[in-house]
């Protein structure tokens, strides 16, 4: 590390990253609440209805959102999980399993508001569409890695054997997400596409970019506090938590 | 350095042959499955052989992961497992032997009986070949995936339970193209995408999921 600059080895001591991260976690929850109070009145109130789907469409903010979320957050944990695996950092295993359900949960939405917005659009709940499809996947990979976790009694052990599923999950959700659209492809004559939608106007899509950054907000702010309880958990026993214990500065 | 790894194999195989029932059980399994299917969905011979590659398939991967268990549960509770992290052959290289193994005693015997089913199901000719070669490249891809999640699940309470979970979803891949080769064929189109991805899967397979079983293999059993 430079001598420089902030020094972000630091955080991978538990005692620093618990300080840090309970001084930011109030800033990413008022961003959270701030750009979801904004992106939800532009989506719903201001943004002109679609002139193919009408209302229905604006399903679109939160659907985009939590499914570029739910992807993203699955190869976030894999590298945490590789970290954690590899150099042996507590913090990166913490992380890793912290944001587990939070990826869990977007995949979920993605998924629901997908089936909503699939009902007016496309005249059904669910179809066997290549994106669906692979995002259904995703959530089970989800909830193997969850399972794994939390069927493993020793912490230690937990943490490595869930960080190679996903390590191995993350190289196999290109593997699946190719063979899903070739499948799809291949069994549906007259596939339906969302992206051959006319292009966006502008406070459409600026409202979407408020809206995905909102969800990042609100997963770093929910991570961190997952990681927080997480880490005074695996470190109970340790001096650094007895005095913040004591001072009251939880 | 391969002697011990024949050595092994030998081993496998004869502890297998001294307990047959374990791999017809498998055997067993599969072919109730496939026999359940016409009883759900009717008999009308021309719907089921539309149904019949996707049917073959699956019931063909449930009864691969019903045995996987197996593959490394006994040695882990004998000590076996301990004694080959010991041993100076890589331990990739054993799990491949025991993978292979676990294969011939169950992953072959499905590509073996799965023409029985597929008559049953009123398939044609040219497809059972193009089903049997697409079982012969697509089940040793299911043994080595399977392997991590039975390493990954060994000495945990409900471990079978957990597998499906684990494995299930990394099953995808190989059940479309092993299936999508049957329908190809079925459609009078050409397979040979199909089981060259399959085929690439494979190696890709062959290659990479045995370190990871290895590692797998070593966390549990630290």
């Amino acid at each position: 590390m430079s001598e420089r600059g902030i020094q972000w080895f630091r955080f991978t001591a538990p005692a620093n990253f618990y300080d840090l991260a309970g001084r930011l976690i109030p800033w990413f929850a008022a961003l959270t609440i701030a750009l979801f109070a904004a992106g939800l009145y532009l989506g719903l109130v201001v943004a002109p209805p679609d002139y193919q789907q009408g209302d229905s469409y604006r399903i679109i903010y939160i659907h985009v959102p939590t499914a570029w979320m739910g992807m993203f957050l699955y190869v976030l944990m894999a590298v945490y999980a590789a970290i954690g695996l590899i150099w042996r950092i507590k913090m990166a295993e913490i992380m890793a399993k912290a944001i587990a359900p939070t990826g869990a949960l977007m995949t979920f939405f993605a998924l629901w508001t997908g089936a909503l917005w699939g009902r007016p659009t496309w005249g059904v709940y669910w179809v066997w569409d290549a994106r669906l499809t692979s995002m259904l996947i995703l959530l089970f990979l989800y909830l193997g890695y969850m399972a794994l976790h939390a069927a493993i009694d020793d912490r230690q052990r937990a943490s490595n054997a869930s960080a190679v599923l996903a390590m191995v999950g993350v190289v196999n959700v290109p593997i699946i997400y190719f063979s899903v659209q070739w499948w799809n492809t291949l069994h549906q004559g007259a596939s339906i596409t969302v992206t051959d939608a006319p292009t966006m106007a502008t406070i459409m899509f600026v409202t979407l970019m408020i809206m995905v950054l909102a969800a990042w907000m609100y997963s770093i702010a929910v991570v961190l506090a997952r990681a927080r309880v997480e880490v005074l958990e695996r470190e109970r026993n340790a001096r650094w938590v007895q005095e913040r214990l004591e001072d009251g500065r939880t | 350095m391969f002697r011990p790894l024949f050595a092994l194999l030998r081993r496998d195989l004869v502890l297998a042959l001294r307990r047959p029932q374990d791999a017809l059980t498998v055997v067993g399994f599969f072919v109730v499955v496939v026999a359940l299917f016409p009883l759900g969905i009717g008999p009308d011979p021309e719907f089921l052989r539309r149904l019949a590659p996707g049917v073959l398939w699956v019931a063909a991967l449930l009864a691969v992961m019903l045995s996987l268990e197996r593959l490394f549960s006994d040695d882990y509770r004998d000590g076996t497992l301990e004694q080959m992290l010991l041993v100076p052959q890589p331990l990739g290289l054993l799990v491949l032997t025991k993978v292979f193994a676990h294969w011939l005693i169950t992953g072959l015997p499905l590509v073996l009986i799965s023409p029985l089913l597929a008559v049953q199901l009123n398939l044609q000719a040219d497809e059972i070949v193009m089903l049997m070669l697409a079982l012969l490249l697509g089940t040793p891809i299911l043994s080595l995936i399977g392997a991590i999640g039975a390493a990954l699940t060994l000495g945990l309470r409900g471990g079978g339970v957990l597998i499906a979970l684990l494995i299930l979803p990394l099953y995808a891949p190989p059940l479309i193209l092993g299936a999508g080769a049957v329908d190809a064929v079925m459609h009078g189109a050409s397979a040979q995408a199909h089981l060259s991805l399959l085929g690439a899967m494979m190696v890709f397979a062959l290659f990479a999921t045995p370190w990871a079983t290895a590692a797998a293999v070593r966390i549990m059993l630290d």
